[in-house]
């Protein structure tokens, strides 16, 4: 039996019970659409949760003090509660550490801040010239703290978009643009500060938001709301290439436990945190949720093979006197089974394609009213279009097993 | 002289079913000679349509040995069986086993398509097969639910002849047809044997129909009773169909 041949039976068997076939492919349809649907949702939930973590800087390395202990107790007060990090930690950082791009030495502070009567609480952080390339902020207007503000401690103060609207457009009727900040005095903590510059945003929102944000110089915070310039409560340093940051790590570490002249690593008062460790720890999470989506898919796929083997199993009974005249003129098992086969594969492959076309819509339809970033990947596609060709044989087997293995003399008698 | 086309020689056949022995063919010897029109006749359940069964090469006997055109068929596989069907035998049953919703014309080719014939090749050969089956031309590209009984017959002997076979082998062919359109088809039968030397083996209960052979062997009770030549031959009229009651 030729290819074409074997082509133009299965397609004429299929379209004699339109509906039948219909409906069968119909949970191959859903199967796949779902499959794929459900792998966009969850990739591109995995590609904004990269993109966020990215924002933050690029090739960043975070060094923050580790809890603080007092002799005897085993109480431990948190993580970067100790005041063990200090500028110059920082800058021994710079000078003798190599492969280091950037160094920026940080101390945050929660503060009131007013301006003409509206007020926020905006979480202040003092930070040096180096901050913006290695925290990734960029200025939208103006101009961000210089090395002369922060050797001065001069009373500047660089604002994020939300304070800006907060501050200049409390009532949300007009959007206020970073003109008409730049220039003007705010109460930062009870202390002046003259807005300088304006960032732009970065996105997120709630304790998260990147936006709500004032960057004071690190002098300046250390002296007016924290009081003290001995420490400092977070030191970020950008490695100058992806390659080299374990390197930079553990220079890191080795440095500032010489510094602080500890001998056992395990009881290091400081932390390290890896940007690239963060976005794997993400990604193994984001992971986790993809192969959930994509195995409750899975199921309605299965229950779709399974339709596919109970109309095949169907179509062969009812077929019995056909299926023996067939092998009483000369139709050997194997084309018998081919066809029957090639019946279920065409049904799932024709459902695969559809299911395709379907699933990416959806995922587009998803992204575009829920807001949900979707990534439709292709290598998936790919998958589930091999899969259900595989669904095709796998439960298509058996029916054309059972039809090609029928005894032509009783298929012919049978009623 | 004409050459044996069919040697059946001392041919039994015994079904075990749950242990139970059913002897149903006491052992058969025979043979058909090529270009001849046999009958084998008897009533049923004397073991006609196994024999039928055995020589049209969809069963095995249990002993003794079957030759069909030269070749030992009594201890192939299944696919060997399928083989030797496709190519030397043409089958024509009672029920006439077409496929519904299908033309007339593949039906004839579906032989063909099964021994991977090209397309322009099966529907030439298709067409000379309806020709010579004396199907008309006009309702050939019909579905093959949509014509009579009498017009089916016909396109499934048409389907037996496509593959040129060394027999054609018809199972009870006017047992579901009235005696008019029987006669027809009996006539085409008889046509093909005469104008086109094809060898036909006719399996019925019915005298009348078997008288329309050359030869009849009858069978009871798995053994031939007696075997004869028909001296009083039937001629079927050929009296053709009024083509509208093809509806």
């Amino acid at each position: 039996m030729k290819t074409e041949d074997l082509f133009e039976e299965t397609y004429s068997a299929i379209t004699v019970n339109k509906v039948r076939s219909g409906l069968t492919m119909l949970g191959i349809v859903i199967g796949i659409a779902s499959v794929i649907a459900m792998v966009s949702i969850g990739q591109g939930t995995q590609a904004s949760i990269s993109a966020s973590i990215n924002s933050l800087g690029a090739n960043l390395l975070i060094v923050m003090p580790g809890a603080q202990r007092s002799f005897g107790s085993t109480v431990s007060s948190g993580l970067g509660s100790s005041h063990t990090l200090t500028p110059d930690d920082a800058n021994a950082i710079g000078s003798s550490v190599q492969n280091v791009a950037a160094v920026s030495p940080s101390v945050t502070a929660r503060e009131q801040v007013v301006y003409k009567g509206n007020n926020t609480n905006v979480t202040v952080t003092g930070a040096v010239s180096a901050y913006p390339q290695v925290r990734n902020v960029q200025i939208d207007e103006g101009s961000f703290i210089s090395d002369t503000d922060n050797a001065d401690a001069n009373r500047v103060a660089v604002i994020g978009p939300t304070v800006l609207q907060t501050l200049w457009n409390p009532q949300g009727t007009a959007t206020a643009t970073p003109d008409q900040a730049i220039g003007q005095i705010i109460r930062i903590g009870g202390q002046n500060f003259t807005v300088i510059g304006v960032t732009v945003s970065k996105g997120g929102s709630g304790f998260a938001n990147q936006d709500n944000v004032i960057y004071v110089p690190l002098l300046s915070a250390q002296r007016y709301f924290i009081g003290d310039t001995s420490y400092v409560t977070e030191i970020d340093i950008e490695a100058a290439s992806q390659q080299s940051m374990t390197q930079v790590q553990n220079d890191v570490t080795n440095l500032l436990l010489e510094r602080h002249n500890i001998a056992d690593p395990t009881s290091a008062d400081f932390n390290i945190l890896n940007q690239a460790d963060i976005v794997q720890t993400a990604s193994s999470v984001t992971n986790t949720f993809t192969l959930l989506l994509a195995s409750i898919a899975a199921i309605s796929l299965l229950v779709g093979g399974i339709g596919i083997m109970n109309m095949m199993l169907t179509t062969v009974t009812e077929r019995t006197r056909e299926i023996g005249l067939r092998k009483a003129i000369g139709a050997k098992k194997a084309d018998i089974t081919l066809q029957f086969l090639g019946e279920s594969v065409m049904l799932t492959f024709a459902g695969g394609l559809v299911g395709v076309v379907l699933g990416w819509v959806a995922s587009i339809a998803i992204s575009y009213f829920s807001g949900i970033t979707t990534t439709v990947s292709i290598p998936y596609v790919l998958l589930a279009f091999g899969v259900s060709a595989a669904i095709g044989i796998i439960f298509g087997y058996y029916p054309a097993k059972r039809a090609a293995s029928l005894n032509p003399i009783e298929a012919l008698r049978y009623e | 002289m004409a050459k044996d086309i069919i040697q059946c020689s001392n041919i039994t056949k015994i079904y075990n079913t749950g242990g139970i022995e059913t002897v149903v063919l006491k052992g058969i010897t025979f043979s058909v000679k090529e270009g001849e029109f046999v009958a084998i006749m008897g009533p049923s359940g004397s073991g006609k349509s196994t024999l039928m069964h055995i020589i049209g090469a969809l069963d095995t006997p249990t002993g003794g040995s079957y030759f069909l055109d030269g070749k030992d068929l009594s201890k192939l596989s299944d696919d060997e069986l399928a083989d030797i069907r496709r190519e030397k035998i043409g089958f024509v049953f009672q029920a006439f086993n077409l496929l519904p919703r299908t033309t007339v014309l593949r039906n004839v080719e579906l032989p063909l398509i099964y021994e991977g014939v090209d397309k322009e090749k099966r529907a030439r050969v298709a067409k000379k097969a309806l020709t010579n089956a004396a199907f008309p031309e006009r309702f050939w590209f019909h579905h093959s639910n949509q014509l009579s009984g009498g017009m089916m017959q016909r396109v499934a002997i048409a389907r037996s002849l496509v593959n040129d076979p060394s027999i054609i082998l018809a199972d009870e062919p006017t047992g579901n047809l009235d005696s008019h359109t029987g006669e027809i088809v009996l006539n085409t039968f008889q046509s093909l044997n005469l104008q086109h030397g094809k060898t036909i083996v006719l399996i019925t209960h019915e005298l009348y129909v078997a008288e329309h052979a050359d030869r009849i062997i009858h069978i009871l009770d798995g053994k031939i009773l007696k075997e004869e030549a028909n001296h009083h031959k039937r001629i079927a009229k050929h009296e053709p169909e009024p083509l509208t009651s093809a509806f």
